[in-house]
């Protein structure tokens, strides 16, 4: 379903090039949850942008459900990202101003569903993640486990491919993280891809396949 | 993205920072209502010039001695030369053109009058029966001048309402003698209220027979003569009639000058159209000052939400819906901000109106339109770098900040 070839990344800076990802060639099926290790810049986040659309690489080819969308321009990139790909970030990054529904609702704004199409999906997607009482609460009256959860609800609410999270419990203390990798590790039995960068061995190591990365390569991969 | 959600995303995020949109929408209602309070001055001194010539009636043709080629303003003054005189008998010569009606010859001097060991100055009107129709003066009490041979010199006068008021109090001037310079008169009448006319205040009005006024003044020149004309498309052929009788009987000299009401009018019409439209240019300095705030403040939005926007393309929001939400929050701040001023304009010509009563301070609808659709375009306009600014965050980048 996700085929990177022969992925590269690089920045110039200066006069000299600097590698971000060199050479990154993976397979990713539905279905599968896939943890991304390693150390800080060794290009796990960079890998994630690229999987998630949100950055473009210098050379190879990325396809996607067996589209190369390396060609496709920014307008059709948003729609891919839109239709195939949700995003848990570290920061949860809601909408202050909006409410938990209206937060979960907002891919479907953007992707133009009719206001009454909308509403039972975001209040069947509230009801799974048990948030519902907090429906009509802003990011700030929401705990940290709650605000990541309506985040989580908000990747799944266009029904995506894959769901990319980036350290998605790094802001939570461990309970709170260890409910929220539940949650998340359920969604790939609806068969999600479930891509998972993370530092922490012991939340990578629950993973069925591991990635690790180093200096902007694959370092190993438990699968192959 | 359905346009109503568009609206409702920018709606919320100017709710959102209330003090900041306030100050914005405040910024450019001022613009709006500073264009909408200034072109209604401007056309209320326009409507004001036309009043006052419509009271003097439509079908008019004012002489004056003297040749001017530009409209309005006392010829000869500004040349040095003292003009050929405009006699009495010019004047009546101009009873025998076709489709003349009325000729009214007319003076105006400064007098002193004086009745019961109290004394007034005065303006003094030389003129005849037919100025009563002319200037459109009722009489309070008595009557007006008589119609009589205007070359007559006879003894009487008609006062304003003000002048019998200071002179004889409450009890009526009719029959009674006045001192006028050096000479007796009876009052015949006293004007009724009136109040101010092209400069002069009817209340304090003596008018006598033009003749009169003549030997009393020592006025070998009338200040002007009024022609009044049957029809108003008469008005053109009579000018030229007028030119030619007078031509022949001042030696082939063409020095008089003659206007038509609807020359003078129009001319008066174009200056101060103008001068609305300047006025409304001036205050449109301001609109495009709001628009300039409205951009500086959406590119700070712009930065403080880079988290937002690089959130929403991660959602899926394209470029070209990232510039839309911008767009749409610049226009409800333009649109909101058009309104107010509107509204705040609106009771800006109203106070005018409540002081200056005279005014008919009023927008025109061309300025109202042109404040709202420039207080549009600017907002717009302006919003134009932000948004684009917005749609180019790198996504990644923009997620990256806490």
């Amino acid at each position: 379903m996700i085929s990177l070839d022969r992925i590269e990344r690089s920045f110039p800076v200066g006069d000299s090039v600097v590698y971000a990802l060199r050479d990154v060639s993976l397979h990713i099926d539905a279905g599968e949850y896939v943890s991304v290790m390693g150390p800080s810049g060794s290009g796990k986040s960079t890998l994630l942008n690229i999987i998630g659309l949100l950055d473009r690489p210098t050379s190879g080819t990325y396809r996607l459900d067996s589209e190369d969308v390396t060609a496709l321009n920014d307008e059709q990139q948003s729609r891919v990202r839109r239709e195939k790909i949700g995003f848990v970030f570290q920061f949860f990054h809601l909408v202050p101003r909006l409410t938990a529904a209206q937060n979960v609702e907002l891919p479907l704004v953007l992707a133009g569903t009719a206001p009454d199409e909308r509403e039972p999906v975001v209040k069947q997607l509230l009801d799974e993640f048990g948030i519902a009482k907090r429906a009509h609460h802003r990011p700030d009256q929401l705990s940290g486990g709650e605000r990541q959860r309506v985040a989580i609800a908000r990747a799944m609410v266009m029904n995506p491919a894959a769901i990319l999270a980036d350290e998605p419990t790094g802001n939570l203390d461990q309970t709170t993280g260890r409910e929220v990798i539940t949650l998340l590790e359920a969604l790939t039995t609806r068969g999600v891809a479930m891509i998972l960068v993370t530092h922490d061995p012991i939340l990578g190591g629950r993973a069925r396949r591991q990635i690790r990365m180093v200096d902007g390569q694959l370092h190993s991969d438990s699968s192959s | 993205m359905r346009p109503r959600d568009v609206l409702r995303f920018a709606w919320r995020a100017l709710n959102a920072h209330r003090g900041r949109t306030l100050l914005v929408v405040f910024a450019m209602a001022i613009g709006v209502a500073a264009v909408v309070v200034l072109t209604s001055l401007g056309e209320g001194a326009r409507r004001y010039v036309r009043n006052q010539f419509e009271r003097l009636g439509t079908n008019i043709i004012a002489i004056l001695p003297g040749r001017s080629e530009t409209a309005g303003g006392p010829a000869g003054i500004l040349s040095g030369r003292i003009p050929r005189p405009l006699t009495l008998d010019d004047a009546l010569s101009l009873r025998r053109i076709r489709g003349v009606v009325a000729v009214t010859p007319f003076n105006l001097a400064s007098g002193e009058i004086q009745a019961n060991g109290r004394r007034r100055d005065v303006p003094v009107v030389g003129a005849s029966a037919d100025f009563q129709k002319l200037w459109q003066l009722s009489v309070g009490q008595g009557q007006f001048l008589p119609q009589q041979d205007p070359r007559r010199a006879t003894w009487i006068c008609v006062i304003g309402s003000n002048v019998s008021k200071e002179l004889f109090g409450t009890r009526s001037p009719v029959g009674e003698w006045v001192r006028i310079g050096d000479r007796r008169f009876r009052v015949i009448g006293v004007l009724g209220e009136r109040g101010q006319m092209l400069g002069i205040d009817i209340d304090e009005l003596v008018v006598m027979p033009v003749a009169s006024a003549q030997v009393l003044f020592n006025l070998p020149s009338l200040l002007r003569v009024v022609v009044e004309t049957e029809r108003r498309e008469d008005a053109e052929r009579v000018r030229l009639d007028i030119r030619r009788t007078i031509r022949e009987r001042h030696g082939g000299e063409n020095d008089i000058t003659v206007l038509t009401e609807d020359a003078v009018s129009s001319t008066f019409d174009r200056v101060l159209v103008a001068l609305t439209f300047a006025l409304g240019g001036i205050a449109s300095i301001s609109l495009a000052v709001a628009g300039i705030l409205i951009m500086n403040v959406m590119l700070i939005v712009v930065s403080q939400r880079t988290n937002e926007v690089g959130l929403l393309k991660a959602l899926g929001a394209s470029p070209a819906q990232i510039r839309v939400l911008f767009f749409a929050e610049a226009a409800l701040l333009s649109a909101v901000g058009g309104v107010v001023g509107l509204i705040l304009g609106m009771l800006g010509s109203f106070a005018v109106r409540k002081i200056y009563p005279a005014i008919p301070a009023f927008a025109p609808l061309w300025a109202v339109i042109a404040a709202i659709v420039m207080a549009l375009v600017t907002g717009i306009l302006f919003s134009v770098l932000p948004a684009r600014r917005a749609a180019q965050l790198e996504p990644a980048l923009a997620l990256a900040k806490r």
